[in-house]
């Protein structure tokens, strides 16, 4: 059966270009299961597709001890959205690289809900955005932490570069709490390329243009350094930042 | 070389610079020693073209050319090259890869064909190798976790790689240990000391002039130079301070 299409008056749906999603919505409308077995890793390298509109849904489950790890390029040319529900028991892990990449009206967009079941479960997300033009990349991160779930290590990490005034970044961390020997943390920050290292670069020989490039090449290459296999995730970015630097 | 005349700078609309006038000659180094506050560093960045840094009068010939009409990697491009007091943290950039692609931006717009990487990697290395730095160094992100010395090392082996005309080094010499200190002075004399290139040396001390010798020695206070002499001068400086070898 085919979910109901949403609304944005739903919190995880508010930043949505529902208008760009809504013809293509039954071909996505059902999550994807993973399930990660009692100590037992997983590694996923998701790249972006030559769609439009790319939704990718996913439900992850890792049981005691599991590992998950997942690097994701966001940077669909008008709607892009990674959506997960990750559910984690004693011991699990968790890891999210991801970036959005985007340009002149395009919206991409990572909305995230960690659950912590079991005690000693760690999380980690760190989310990178490149945007120019009047491109929209956002962040919505929902953490709960189960009664019972002590000594959970929960992390959200979210930076975003602006390259023009029409671009629009949107982080929403939230964290719901019901055990009270845990660790939750979230950081985030929306800026311009820092106009020193800029200079730092430009005095070394490169134009103006290389300069800005290589920085923004070094703000996102840095999610993908744990990967076992980043060199495709690694030129598929450094691609996608060159259309719109 | 350098010709600097009447050059008058200012930052945020407050002078810093009131007057330079400078003449470097090829084959010649001189060393620009000052108090703090005299308007060293704004010297640097406005020979390099850092923005922000008005010239309000005055001009500056590298070569013939008109330096303060170029972009700064036009500079580079040129041959000049800034030896930066704080050299830039960039985090997610190797240093092989920033250096790479900065020489080859300089060699493209000289019109000289690009290194590949094993070239460019077997010239790093060299070059590094000379100032005594570890070459897994250069592997690592540009500057991020370097001490003060390595950093100043490393612009050293920057320069190495660059092979400029001309290099304006700021205070270069600052947060060197006696060994680090011997290796870039070592450095600085075998990249620069050549009948077609010169060099200013920005410094605040007198212990680098000990294995850099200074063709001339200049004092600048409060954005003048106020006095020039032989290298017999930083000496003076040392022993009587800037207020009695400036008056």
């Amino acid at each position: 059966m085919t979910a109901p299409f949403p609304s944005r008056k739903q919190e995880e749906w508010r930043y949505a270009d529902l208008e760009s999603l809504k013809p293509v919505w039954e071909q996505f409308a059902a999550p994807v299961t993973l399930t990660v077995g009692d100590g037992e890793e997983l590694e996923e390298i998701w790249l972006p597709v030559s769609d439009d509109v790319q939704l990718r849904r996913v439900q992850l489950a890792l049981g005691s001890g599991a590992k998950a790890r997942i690097f994701a390029l966001n940077a669909a040319p008008v709607y892009g959205r990674i959506e997960l529900e990750i559910s984690l028991e004693d011991g699990a892990e968790f890891e999210l690289f991801g970036a959005n990449i985007g340009t002149g009206l395009s919206t991409n967009e990572f909305a995230t809900n960690v659950r912590h079941l079991g005690i000693g479960g760690r999380s980690r997300q760190t989310i990178r955005s490149v945007l120019n033009g009047n491109a929209v990349g956002s962040y919505l991160g929902k953490v709960e932490v189960a009664r019972g779930a002590q000594k959970t290590d929960a992390e959200q990490s979210v930076k975003a570069m602006l390259l023009d005034r029409g671009a629009t970044a949107n982080c929403k961390p939230e964290l719901e709490i019901f055990a009270d020997d845990v660790k939750c943390t979230h950081g985030a920050s929306v800026g311009e390329l820092d106009p020193i290292q800029l200079f730092y670069a430009e005095s070394r020989g490169m134009n103006p243009a290389t300069a800005r490039a290589l920085l923004l090449e070094g703000f996102v290459m840095g999610l993908w350094d744990t990967a076992k296999q980043p060199e495709t995730i690694g030129e598929a970015a450094r691609q996608s930042l060159r259309r719109i630097v | 070389m350098l010709d600097i005349a009447n050059l008058h700078v200012s930052v945020a609309g407050k002078p810093i610079l009131n007057g330079v006038t400078l003449d470097v000659p090829a084959g010649e180094i001189h060393a620009i020693m000052g108090p703090n506050g005299s308007g060293k560093s704004t010297l640097a960045y406005v020979l390099a073209g850092r923005p922000g840094y008005s010239v309000t009068q005055g001009s500056a010939q590298f070569d013939g050319r008109d330096l303060l009409a170029m972009e700064p990697h036009e500079r580079a491009a040129a041959g000049l090259f800034l030896g930066f007091q704080y050299p830039v943290e960039i985090p997610g950039i190797s240093y092989l890869q920033f250096l790479r692609e900065s020489l080859n931006s300089q060699r493209r717009r000289r019109g000289e064909s690009e290194l590949s990487g094993g070239e460019f990697i077997k010239l790093a290395r060299s070059q590094a190798a000379l100032l005594g730095m570890d070459t897994e160094m250069l592997k690592r992100p540009v500057n991020v976790g370097f001490s003060g010395g390595e950093k100043k090392r490393a612009e050293m082996v920057q320069m190495g790689i660059m092979q400029p005309k001309f290099a304006v080094l700021d205070e270069t010499d600052s947060g060197l240990d006696i060994d680090a200190l011997k290796a870039v002075g070592a450095g600085i004399n075998r990249i620069m000391r050549a009948a077609d290139k010169g060099v200013l040396l920005i410094t605040h001390y007198q212990r680098l002039l000990d294995y850099v010798e200074p063709d001339r020695v200049h004092v600048l206070t409060h954005g003048e130079i106020v006095r020039s002499g032989g290298p017999e001068l930083a000496r003076e400086l040392e022993r009587e301070g800037y207020a009695e070898a400036a008056a």
